[in-house]
């Protein structure tokens, strides 16, 4: 499966980093670290414009880390007409945050920013795969 | 000593519906700005154009602007920095004029939303977001500023009805200025109970997409005064950027671009946040006008809500702030904005700002923002 298939619209069908969407396939939402200088990178990035390093490796993101704010976005744009209400979620690790959705099993009610959350690998309609945020 | 003076600032009227061509709206900004100069098509000797990509099917629209208004041969331009893109064509002006490579530079913002529908335009915003990373995710501008309201009311318990206020202000000078798209005053109760679009933003906390232009027209300071009667001259420039992402942010309750903006802009005035006598400011929802509020420094952070509670960003306030109607009552053509902003300053210090004339400014401020804080720009003008 390749990048086409990553979210609920993919806007880019090729990235050396690609590879995320195969870890996702297998259930892990990964990070890359650069082999020479070992920064850490949230989304990943596979080149270090500061060592001029392409060579990473990938890192799981599997500790919680902290809703640090959200928005329920009741207006979907074009392709994401059906899809509203959904709830967009940034979350802190510490080194970096990671963008994504939060899981809709959570009533709203419930989601407030500080709230610990991890990021797992979810399944969605026509093939696409993506990684949400559930209470850890 | 401030060597480009702007001599000439027009706009069209911001609508929903423009019924005109994209060259056609240039025309009318360029007219207005035209208005009163001892300058004529031919000695325009650049021009810059500003928009936002994908609105329109017009490949390179600086060469069919400049062509329609007969510019040609001058060299044309084109810059984009999404909704500061006519604040950034400013900046490119300025540069090529102090450089000394051209004399007299017409920049021109245009933006026609009204050729897509209002679910296809905020797709398109939200690609200018991060595409590989967070726009699949369902990204919007009104998402990634509801983030932001989020986070300021989580850092410092902002309440909507705060945010509101803004909004009721903007409609106040809204409903006075025959140049914006939406011409009516609202009431706090209007603003509460109108529909979320992205939690805690509401549909009133939100600005409204228009068709429109604007033009400001910039010449050496040599010539300033031959031109015209009363030069306004650019004494501070600041410009930043911040990451696409939103993951990439490390504050939540203010933007940092903004911030930097601001410091260069001030430091290469020789002024502070306290001489400012009248500022527009970026307010494309109400919480982007209270974050400018912090990040300008007219308030400390956490402090921005009682600038309106009190009443102080009104015209006969302490800072008078979008008193225009702002891009919430205006509307906001994306690449007509800088140019609209600095319009407003420009009538503002010239004593012509009839609808609601702040009381003799001498110094005024543009804080232009592009995206959801991906680019700041900061223009401090001087009578």
């Amino acid at each position: 499966m390749g990048f086409e298939n990553f979210g609920k619209v993919s806007f880019t069908a090729e990235t050396k980093a690609s590879d995320f969407v195969t870890y996702l396939e297998q259930g892990k939402v990964m990070a890359t670290k650069c082999r020479k200088c070992g920064a850490v990178s949230f989304p990943p990035k596979m080149d270090c414009p500061s060592c001029f390093e392409s060579s990473v490796d990938w890192i799981e993101v599997k500790a919680p880390g902290k809703l640090a704010t959200y928005t329920v976005v009741t207006y979907g744009p074009t392709g994401f007409e059906d899809d509203a209400p959904y709830t967009l979620g940034l979350v802190d690790y510490g080194d970096f945050k990671v963008f994504g959705r939060i899981c809709r099993d959570i009533p709203t009610n419930e989601i407030k920013v500080g709230m610990t959350v991890r990021a797992v690998a979810t399944k969605l309609p026509d093939n696409h795969i993506a990684y949400e945020f559930v209470k850890a | 000593m401030p060597d480009v003076a702007i001599v000439g600032a027009g706009q069209t009227a911001f609508t929903r519906k423009s019924g005109m061509a994209l060259r056609e709206m240039c025309f009318d900004a360029y007219k207005e700005a035209m208005e009163g100069l001892d300058l004529t098509n031919k000695t325009i000797d650049a021009s810059i154009l500003c928009s936002a990509p994908e609105y329109d099917k017009q490949r390179s629209p600086a060469g069919s602007v400049s062509e329609y208004l007969e510019f040609t041969p001058a060299p044309a331009f084109y810059i984009e920095s999404v909704c500061s893109s006519s604040s950034m064509g400013l900046r490119v002006a300025w540069s090529m004029i102090e450089a000394g490579l051209h004399k007299v530079v017409a920049v021109i913002g245009v933006q026609k939303m009204s050729e897509l529908s209002s679910r296809d335009a905020a797709e398109r915003m939200g690609r200018g977001g991060d595409i590989i990373w967070e726009s699949p995710f369902g990204l919007t501008m009104p998402a990634g500023y509801g983030m932001y309201a989020r986070g300021h009311m989580a850092q410092h318990g902002t309440t909507s009805e705060q945010l509101a206020k803004i909004r009721v202000k903007a409609a106040f000078y809204g409903a006075k200025n025959p140049k914006a798209t939406y011409r009516k005053e609202v009431s706090l109760q209007e603003v509460l109970t109108s529909e979320t679009v992205a939690d805690p933003l509401k549909r009133f906390d939100c600005c409204a997409n228009a068709d429109g232009a604007s033009c400001i027209i910039l010449v050496k300071g040599d010539i300033a005064r031959s031109v015209c009667k009363v030069p306004i001259w650019v004494v501070g420039l600041g410009a930043a950027t911040d990451t696409m992402t939103m993951s990439g942010r490390t504050l939540l309750s203010g933007l940092k671009c903004a911030q930097a903006a601001a410091a260069e802009a001030y430091k290469m005035a020789k002024v502070t946040s306290a001489d400012i006598d009248v500022a527009e400011v970026h307010d494309c929802f109400t919480i982007a006008e209270l974050m400018a509020y912090e990040d300008l420094g007219f308030a400390k952070p956490g402090q921005g809500v009682r600038l309106i509670e009190e009443k102080q960003t009104y015209a006969d306030g302490k800072i008078p702030v979008n008193v225009d109607g702002g891009l919430l009552s205006k509307g906001h053509p994306i690449g007509a904005t800088g140019g609209s902003q600095i319009r407003t300053i420009v009538r503002q210090l010239r004593g012509q700002a009839t609808e609601a004339q702040v009381k003799d400014p001498e110094i005024g401020l543009v804080h232009n923002i592009g995206g959801i804080g991906q680019y700041a720009n900061v223009t401090i003008l001087k009578r």
